[in-house]
């Protein structure tokens, strides 16, 4: 059984494990740093609750395997709070985007993806920008509510850091 | 509620509080079961039948048990020598854990493979050989009772045909008669496919048991946890698993709507394998084993009649229905259900007579059916109608608000008889047809969807005006495998004014933790945010029938206001003692009592909270606390009127809903944000059913699909952006006037959209188009194809 | 659901990466994005038991227009391609393949030389470049190269006229003349899902006469099919509504479609013809400078 050493930089952490070279990163993120904000709904890389950022892109952990993140960047969920909760986050509490809660660490993974390239996004921008993450309790509507609470957030703090 | 009583700050009835559970969901720290690990934990992993009827020849687990980080294979002859091999459904029929001669469906459990992690079961269960041999297979449930169709369950005595019963309610002579008798009967058959909950964490669990005091302690995804003590206690209490050595707890379930509330084999075998290893075992199942082996929802043909004058005066209802359970009967109705709430099938209207009977059939199909986010076999009964009523409606050619409007039952007609034997509680269904109307502006689209019928556009308006029931129920007739269906709460106000509440039931994502905080806030005037909710433990909460059916506010919503007018009847009697007065001459307001006429003379909650724990009258007992098992008195009704708009691509048969419009009516409403938020979801879980998802088998058994590559769950993209209002006339019988409202969109979400596409092509002569609406159906029925 | 073993392989040069290939024969597998091959796996539906990480290579990952030809790395990801000002601009046709594949989420790992050697016939870019008559560069052991003309490159299901020991390297296409036009419309019952079917369109102008076109289909056929019928019925003439509705009917009659959970054969022959006239109406529109 093959193995290999390998190093994640997780949410500023470096993480570094001997593992299967078949190990999922999903199961790396989960099992072997016990960072368990990113799910596993689907295995078939459609519901898209296992999202993380991978450099900075929002991809799918159930369909990376975790020697093909040695040496990069990961955030997840858990390293999405600085000293304050991160705009997502604050909009999805404010604007009760969330129900059962476990697509949404995926949801707000792809989002940030989204308005890191896309600031201000429409709804229809919005409803595309999520469309790999299924969720099945919201019906979507405030999610869609909770990532434009959270552009509006974010352009104010930044036009009021401009001044 | 038109006003508020408290504040926003107590966030009592009425407020859209922000909830309390968010802060550990957005941060990412839920705790799932996949989250739970223990010391020394292993994996199991299920082997599966590819076919769906077989004998099983035999078993060979040696390459299996030689591989690196297996531990053991479980097999049904394993189960056997403990007598665990079958267990009851929820239905007090049987079902296998594992398999000891022959499978009934493709996916059932054929062995468990347990292993030091999920990689060595995974490749475990692949080295697992089982020989089969084919046996025929009944699929078409019209040929399940055939002469000749082999015997599915010829393991239970007596059973000599794959027929399991027989349920009807109402008066058939008198319903014939009113058919007889009426100028218009209109008839179709109309087919619910098998669909499946699809929660986006499927189901597992982790079963640790302490070899040295017998005590079993399973964390598991249901949304039912003393009800599957009990189900564990009775299975497994010949072999020492009595109900005091067993603690389940529910933690954070990541969606149930219905799927969460049996016991699968997987949940059996997992606890049989940790007290055989004696290690605590965790078990997740997959979304392929998820959407194949777990339990279906509806799988329902119904053959409906309607009879009707030409002046569109609705008279009688006859349907008849044959349900396809599957290889047993493992639903979640009540038991004096079988059919569930089926017979609410004559909805919002004053029939005269109805008669409804069904019969179910065993098939070579995974067993069940549970809901999909519906009080039992509601969605049915609201489809079977309001297709119905449309179809009466293009049959005389009056317009479907119209005749709607002519035959609701008015709202001085409550409490409402119905011919098969509901009373429904309260209800003003003209109200919320009309406000539904008007928000859309339905003469307009009637208007537009004229002129766009003359330049050939395909435009489509459709109505359903849906009655539901909830909030099982009365313990006169309701229970499960015996366990009458009250809901508890337990309430202890701690000195310094906070408080604790326990339930029996369990959140799956209703927000539990923040509605049945602001009852108590309603009813005491203590700030919601000083309740803490727990649920799910069966160790600390009381004994409930779980959460589902919509039941939670309708009973154990109850149960917490009942309990807390125990604790406020003990805290007048402090607050008279503290203000040194008679309770006759004190008032509450929220929050505190005071002396009557002396507004300056009186008690916070907080403080007579602290006087029970240190000053408390003497001959009273100490402390501050209450626990109420609530048997409701009746169910309720919630209803509510929805409108579609659909825009149909004739040269694809693409269908967009272009507009939607949810009129709902729940009652009073304890949080409007969280109704909405379960209001948009439960929309969402109708369009799904209504134009994407569908379980169906070929020929031999098999699973057509079974991943979400064609099991279509829809995204935020093909969701349209849902309209909602409200009206509200609240349950005369509940505490807090309160009806429940999770599922109501579900029910009544498919059958507007589906009166919308067949409205868009009426002018063609389409009838009927049974769900999902695919856009093949419609095309073929532009273009006049036969259904291939 | 769980991969079976191998060793993972992450050469550093597309030489060692080939090199790799040839020695470890037919059990090694490329894995690019992996948004095909690794769905595939976890359903035991392959079991290679070498994998090969193409996705460092950064020299795969590039988009430019050379010798006359459009240039795409064979590790540019979709999402790269949707989002490239180049690619709006000259070349929406690409934009329109590109935007609807699977989802957001795999389309920033999924790469447009995967989504062409994996050779599905459900997958979307085979036809568009069938339209856009691309050029398929291959590169093989002891520095060997090849370019394969795409009507060469898709044999059958899953079957690609590319050998165990050759990694698809890069995409050409020739750059549009000045009266060019292309787009793909593609059916799916939801984001995510492959194609019901699906056609891609090029049409080429001189004097408001069609000079050549390019018509694809995607998921009706064994391999994405060529409506060859129908590109013919086009040139020569202005491409008017009437020679669009023939050349459509064509295209349906040329689709080799088999009823599946997504439609059945009638239904897929009828969704072309329709597909397909749009997606005409659409190149023309764009190729004669409306929309």
């Amino acid at each position: 059984m093959a193995k290999k050493s390998i190093t994640i930089n997780i949410n500023g952490t470096p993480r570094s494990g001997e593992v299967e070279d078949r190990l999922l990163l999903v199961h790396f993120i989960r099992d072997d740093c016990a960072l368990t904000g990113t799910h596993i709904g689907c295995d078939s890389t459609h519901c898209g609750a296992c999202t993380v950022l991978l450099d900075g892109t929002a991809v799918k952990s159930c369909t990376v395997l975790a020697v093909q993140a040695d040496g990069r960047e990961v955030s997840t969920i858990e390293g999405m709070e600085g000293a304050a909760l991160h705009p997502l986050q604050e909009g999805f509490f404010e604007e009760h985007g969330l129900q059962c809660g476990f697509c949404t660490p995926g949801m707000i993974m792809s989002a940030k993806h989204l308005l890191d390239n896309n600031p201000k996004p429409n709804e229809e921008e919005i409803r595309c920008g999520i469309s790999g993450n299924l969720c099945r309790c919201t019906g979507y509507q405030n999610i869609v509510k909770s990532v434009q609470y959270a552009s509006n957030k974010i352009q104010e703090s930044e036009s009021v850091g401009g001044e | 509620m038109s006003k508020c009583k408290t504040s926003s700050e107590v966030g009592g009835m009425g407020h859209s509080v922000k909830r309390k559970e968010d802060a550990r969901f957005i941060r990412g720290q839920g705790n799932y079961v996949d989250d739970v690990v223990r010391p020394g934990m292993v994996f199991m992993d299920i082997v599966r039948s590819p076919y769906a009827h077989a004998k099983i020849k035999s078993i060979n687990t040696e390459k299996a048990l030689a591989h690196p980080g297996v531990a053991a294979v479980i097999t049904g002859e394993t189960l056997k020598e403990y007598n665990l091999h079958m267990m009851p459904t929820l239905m007090s029929d049987t079902q296998m854990v594992l398999p000891i001669d022959k499978v009934c469906y493709q996916s059932q459990e054929v062995a468990a493979v347990i292993g030091t992690d999920r990689y060595a079961v995974a490749d475990g269960i692949e080295l697992v050989e089982v020989e089969y041999e084919p046996l025929p297979v009944v699929v078409d449930p019209f040929k399940a009772t055939d002469p000749d169709a082999p015997i599915i369950r010829d393991d239970k005595e007596g059973q000599e045909s794959n027929h399991i019963w027989h349920w009807e309610e109402g008066d058939k002579e008198a319903t014939a008669e009113i058919f007889n008798n009426s100028d218009v009967v209109v008839k179709e058959r109309i087919y619910i496919p098998r669909i499946h909950v699809a929660s986006i964490e499927t189901c597992g669990c982790v079963s640790e048991f302490d070899k040295a005091t017998g005590q079993l302690t399973v964390w598991m995804t249901t949304q039912a946890p003393h009800a599957i003590r009990t189900v564990l206690a009775l299975v497994a209490g010949h072999v020492g698993l009595q109900e005091d050595k067993i603690r389940v707890i529910s933690p954070d379930i990541g969606g149930g709507f219905g799927g969460k509330v049996p016991v699968y084999p997987g949940y059996v075998i997992a606890i049989a394998a940790s007290v055989v290893t004696g290690l605590p075992v965790k078990w997740i199942e997959d979304r392929r084993e998820n959407l194949q082996a777990d339990s279906f929802a509806r799988d329902y043909h119904m053959d409906c009649e309607i009879a009707a004058d030409k002046d569109g005066t609705l008279n009688g209802l006859r349907i008849k229905t044959l349900a396809d359970n599957g290889y047993a009967d493992a639903a979640a109705n009540p038991s004096k259900y079988p059919a569930g709430m089926f017979s609410i099938c004559t909805g919002s209207y004053d029939f005269k007579n109805a008669f409804v009977e069904v019969d179910g059939v065993y098939t070579n199909k995974p067993p069940g059916g549970v809901a999909y986010r519906c009080s039992f076999r509601v969605t049915e009964a609201v489809h079977a109608i309001e297709r119905m009523v449309d179809m009466v409606a293009d049959e005389i050619m009056m317009d479907a608000a119209e005749l709607r409007m002519k035959n609701f039952i008015p709202k001085d007609a409550f409490p409402y008889h119905s011919p098969t034997g509901w009373e429904y509680d309260s209800g003003d269904y003209h109200a919320a047809l009309q406000l539904a109307m008007d928000n859309i502006g339905y003469d307009k689209l009637l208007e537009e969807q004229k002129e766009k019928r003359e330049r050939g556009e395909f435009m489509g308006i459709g109505i359903c005006s849906f009655t539901e029931v909830v909030g099982a129920g009365p313990s006169k007739d309701f229970d499960i495998l015996g366990i009458k269906m009250f809901d508890s709460s337990e309430i202890r106000i701690h000195p310094t004014g906070k408080a604790i509440a326990r339930f029996g039931t369990k959140s799956q994502g209703q927000g539990h933790e923040t509605t049945y905080a602001q009852i108590i806030a309603e009813e005491l005037g203590i700030p919601y945010t000083d309740v803490s909710v727990e649920e799910g433990d069966t160790d600390t909460a009381p004994y409930g029938l779980g959460t589902y059916a919509s039941r939670s506010t309708p009973t154990a919503g109850a149960a917490a206001a009942m309990a807390c007018r125990k604790i406020k009847a003990k805290a007048k009697k402090i607050a008279a003692h503290l203000l040194e007065t008679s309770e006759e001459d004190l008032e509450w307001e929220v929050g505190k009592f005071s002396v009557k006429g002396v507004p300056d003379k009186a008690v916070t909650i907080q403080d007579i909270a602290f006087a029970a724990y240190t000053n408390h009258p003497q001959g009273l007992e100490a402390g501050l606390e209450a626990t109420h098992y609530y048997d409701p008195p009746n169910l309720t009704f919630p209803f509510g009127s929805y409108i579609a708009v659909v825009d149909i691509d004739s040269g694809t048969g693409e269908v967009k809903v272009r507009r939607f419009m949810a009129v709902d009516d729940c009652g009073n409403i304890i949080n409007p944000m969280i109704v909405e938020g379960q209001i948009h979801g439960g929309l969402t879980q109708g369009l799904a059913p209504a134009l994407f998802e569908e379980i169906s088998y070929d020929e031999e058994g098999n699973m057509t699909g079974g991943s979400f590559m064609e099991y279509l769950v829809p995204t935020a993209v093909e969701t349209p952006h849902w309209e909602t209002d409200k009206t509200i006339t609240p349950s005369p019988h509940h505490p807090i006037g309160a009806k429940g409202v999770g599922e109501s969109p579900t029910v009544g979400a498919p059958p507007a959209i589906v009166n919308a596409v067949v409205d868009a092509l009426s002018h063609l002569g389409v009838k009927h188009i049974d769900i999902p609406i695919t856009p093949e159906k419609v095309w073929r029925a532009i273009h006049k194809k036969e259904v291939a | 659901m769980i991969p079976g073993t191998f060793d993972y392989h992450s050469p550093d040069t597309l030489d060692e990466a080939i090199k790799l290939l040839n020695d470890l024969g037919e059990d090694a597998k490329v894995l690019a994005g992996g948004h095909s091959l690794l769905p595939m796996m976890k359903w035991r539906l392959a079991e290679p038991t070498h994998l090969v990480d193409i996705s460092r290579l950064s020299d795969l990952d590039y988009i430019k227009e050379e010798n006359g030809y459009l240039c795409l790395g064979a590790m540019v990801t979709e999402s790269a391609l949707e989002n490239s000002e180049l690619i709006a601009a000259k070349y929406p046709i690409l934009k329109d393949t590109s935007e609807v594949i699977a989802d957001p989420l795999v389309r920033n790992l999924a790469s447009v030389g995967g989504n062409i050697a994996h050779g599905d016939p459900a997958n979307d870019h085979p036809a568009t470049m069938l339209a856009l008559n691309a050029i398929v560069v291959v590169c093989g052991p002891n520095g060997s190269k090849r370019e394969i003309n795409i009507d060469d490159f898709f044999l059958g299901p899953l079957w690609t006229a590319l050998q165990d020991n050759e990694i698809l390297t890069e995409i050409k296409i020739p750059i549009p003349k000045q009266y060019s036009g292309g787009c793909y419309i593609k059916l799916e019952r939801k984001v995510g899902d492959y194609a019901i079917a699906a056609c891609a369109a090029t049409l080429d102008f001189e004097n408001g006469q069609c000079i050549s076109a390019g018509i694809g289909l995607t998921n009706v056929g064994p391999t994405p099919v060529r409506a060859s019928d129908s590109q013919n019925m086009l040139v020569g003439t202005d491409v008017s509504d009437e020679i669009i509705e023939k050349a459509s009917v064509l295209a349906s009659e040329t689709s080799q479609p088999v009823g599946d959970h997504r439609g059945s054969e009638e239904y897929k022959r009828g969704v072309v013809k329709t597909l397909t006239e749009r997606a005409i109406m659409k190149a023309k529109n764009r190729a004669l400078g409306g929309n």
